[in-house]
């Protein structure tokens, strides 16, 4: 086990590296020029374009760029943004924010996905079943965008249930967005719990377990369920790229000052050390939950065995 | 199973020497080729088209009598139709001068006989917004084609041949698999944007931008399809008869791996199109003039209370796209593959 996660790490070393370079200059070889940009309408002198050029490395060649930036970020430097802020900082502030969004996120996948997946499951064919796979296809059809703005309009403005933008009522301004960033990947989950509990109830072992005795409940809970949430909990490792993704699209919407909102106007000001650090976190984030991912494989199947 | 698994890895060492040797033999088999080829096409050909014919004819009786292939179907023939000659479905067309007047500005459904009402700069909101389907179908067919091209490429050289190669790509694919869709389009179309050859966010730009950060899913798709294909006895047989690699892969192989990279990829058509309309309503994609429903929901966002159907009617057009290729994809997928269903 440990020399699998050691292999497994080892092999994120070059994706880490591979990413991180890959956005290092797609932002670097970004269109104007920064220095200009900032400087506004009345251009700085030369002398100060020359030193904050040093000061931000702009003049060396890129893979010079790319090295000291690692060094720097070695040492826990993120560098700064052009006004001087720290991008630490820039991601201590907002990262919570997404954090609490994508937790909301899961929290709504995982009740109502599990839920509706198990139960459409256990009846098969019955009105709930089809009713799950109608809306979970529905839902699945409607960008996250649009259905941002759907649920702004009928849930927040028309029947006033919700905020509808920023972070006045705490707790509360996340429902909305937390449910809107979810509903893709719930229906997924819905249909994958679904399909693999129908494939499970077929096994051998459910049919020596009714001769047991057991209730239809306890086949459910004790025997089949733990083998079906494998290819659920896979989805959820490869599913917090994509609610990273969305965070951008959702946070924007309900004005969420989080990561995709920073990300996104740093995209926009060329800000490009900040969209870097931003984007290696997000990277980081997946490869790490997805080797999380492949460890729990084990405790949750016991055929499973790593060398 | 298990037992042919044992089987061809056995067999698979003293395989992969012969088929060195068949490609090295082959420039100077001239006269012997020939005589081979039409023993060789026939017999394996044959069989190959029985087998697919069934395979498809199969699929098509077991569509038809898919309720909701028929109406996925129906649905994206008219909105190709309405792609290709949107004056069929309306006499207005809002890419003329003076068509647009500033006084309907927003009005809602039903003014002057609008039936969706009007936009912001006083267009007819029904012939724009079917002027927008335009747009979507071409950048979702267009990246989906581009993505399946990439994909087959890579996968089946990577699946065939294995080793360093197949290592290399793989590596690749975690790389572009890390980088979030919408985020990495972000990045890359503001690269593109600044190139010379590409200029501005257009409809060249945002599908090249697709197309690069959406090829992975069906290149891991095809390849581990030809990894389960190579081994079976067909491809020996070809191997035997003496057939080069590159026929084994373009004769045997590509069409018997590529069903569930069709059904993949009809689906992620309507992936595609919600991609670009996210794009284009983050300002980052299609820019004005251009007609796309992800614009016109982009310049419906501040106006939600006073003029809800601005955002109702793009975003039920767009929704209903993608619906349509989830649904065919979905009654390819039964037809083709029973086991999945």
């Amino acid at each position: 086990m440990a020399r699998y996660i050691a292999r497994r790490l080892l092999l994120a070393i070059p994706v880490l590296i591979g990413a991180s370079f890959l956005i290092f200059a797609m932002v670097f070889a970004l269109p104007g020029d920064p220095i200009r940009a900032l400087s506004g309408d009345r251009p700085l002198s030369p002398s100060v374009q020359a030193q904050l050029r040093a000061d931000y490395n702009l003049d060396d060649p890129l893979p010079i760029q790319y090295a000291k930036y690692v060094g720097n970020l070695l040492q826990g430097d993120l560098g700064t943004d052009f006004s001087g802020r720290p991008v630490s900082d820039i991601i201590k502030q907002s990262l919570p924010v997404t954090v609490k969004l994508a937790l909301t996120a899961l929290v709504f996948e995982a009740v109502f996905g599990l839920v509706a997946g198990i139960l459409a499951g256990i009846r098969r064919k019955s009105f709930f079943d089809s009713l799950v796979l109608v809306s979970t296809t529905l839902i699945v059809s409607i960008p996250v965008f649009v259905l941002g703005f759907l649920a702004q309009y009928f849930l927040g403005l028309r029947l006033g249930l919700f905020p509808i933008a920023g972070l006045t009522e705490g707790f509360r301004s996340y429902l909305l967005p937390g449910f809107v960033l979810a509903a893709l990947s719930l229906a997924y989950i819905a249909r994958l719990t679904r399909t693999s509990l129908v494939e499970n109830l077929r096994n051998d072992y459910v049919r020596t377990a009714k001769a047991k005795g057991l209730t239809p409940l306890s086949i459910v809970g004790k025997h089949t369920l733990r083998n079906s949430l494998i290819p659920v909990v896979t989805f959820l490792g490869v599913d917090l790229g994509v609610l990273l993704s969305g965070a951008i699209v959702t946070e924007g919407i309900f004005n969420l000052p989080g990561l995709g909102r920073a990300v996104f106007n740093a995209v926009n000001s060329q800000e490009g050390s900040v969209v870097v650090g931003i984007v290696t976190l997000f990277v980081f984030v997946y490869i790490f939950f997805n080797l999380l991912v492949d460890v729990l494989y084990a405790a949750l199947d016991p055929r499973i065995r790593y060398e | 199973m298990s037992e042919r698994t044992e089987r061809d890895s056995q067999s698979s060492v003293p395989r992969d020497e012969f088929a060195g040797r068949t490609e090295g033999r082959m420039p100077g088999d001239g006269p012997v080729a020939p005589a081979h080829r039409p023993r060789d096409a026939e017999v394996p050909d044959s069989t190959e088209d029985l087998r697919q014919a069934s395979l498809w004819s199969d699929a098509w009786r077991q569509l038809r009598r898919n309720k909701l292939f028929i109406v996925a179907a129906t649905l994206l023939l008219v909105l190709t139709v309405m792609a290709a000659f949107p004056q069929l479905f309306t006499s207005i067309d809002p890419r003329e001068r003076g068509v647009c007047q500033l006084a309907n500005s927003r009005q809602g459904p039903g003014t002057n006989g609008a039936w969706f009402g009007y936009d912001i700069f006083g267009c007819d909101y029904y012939s724009t917004v079917v002027y927008g389907a335009r747009v979507s179908m071409i950048i979702g067919l267009v990246v989906v084609g581009g993505a399946m091209v990439i994909g087959v490429f890579l996968g089946a050289l990577a699946g065939f041949f294995g080793g360093w190669f197949d290592n290399l790509v793989a590596r690749l694919t975690d790389i572009v698999y890390g980088l979030p869709l919408i985020l990495g389009a972000i990045l890359l179309l503001n690269l593109l944007a600044a190139d010379r050859f590409f200029g501005e966010r257009n409809l060249a730009t945002v599908s090249t931008a697709l197309i690069l950060l959406s090829w992975m899913t069906f290149m891991r798709l095809f390849r581990s399809s030809v990894i389960s294909i190579k081994d079976t006895d067909y491809v020996s047989a070809a191997r035997a008869m003496g057939a080069t690699n590159s026929r084994i892969i373009l004769k045997h192989i590509v069409p018997n791996a590529l069903a569930p990279v069709l059904v993949y990829g009809t689906i992620a058509v309507g992936g595609i199109i919600a991609a670009e309309a996210t794009l284009s309503f983050l300002g980052i994609g299609l820019q004005q003039p251009a007609i796309s429903w992800g614009l016109q929901i982009n310049s419906a966002q501040n106006f939600i209370r006073s003029s809800p159907h601005l955002l109702f009617f793009p975003s039920i057009f767009l929704s209903v796209t993608v619906l349509s290729f989830i649904l065919l994809g979905d009654a390819l997928r039964d037809a083709l593959d029973p086991k999945l269903r």
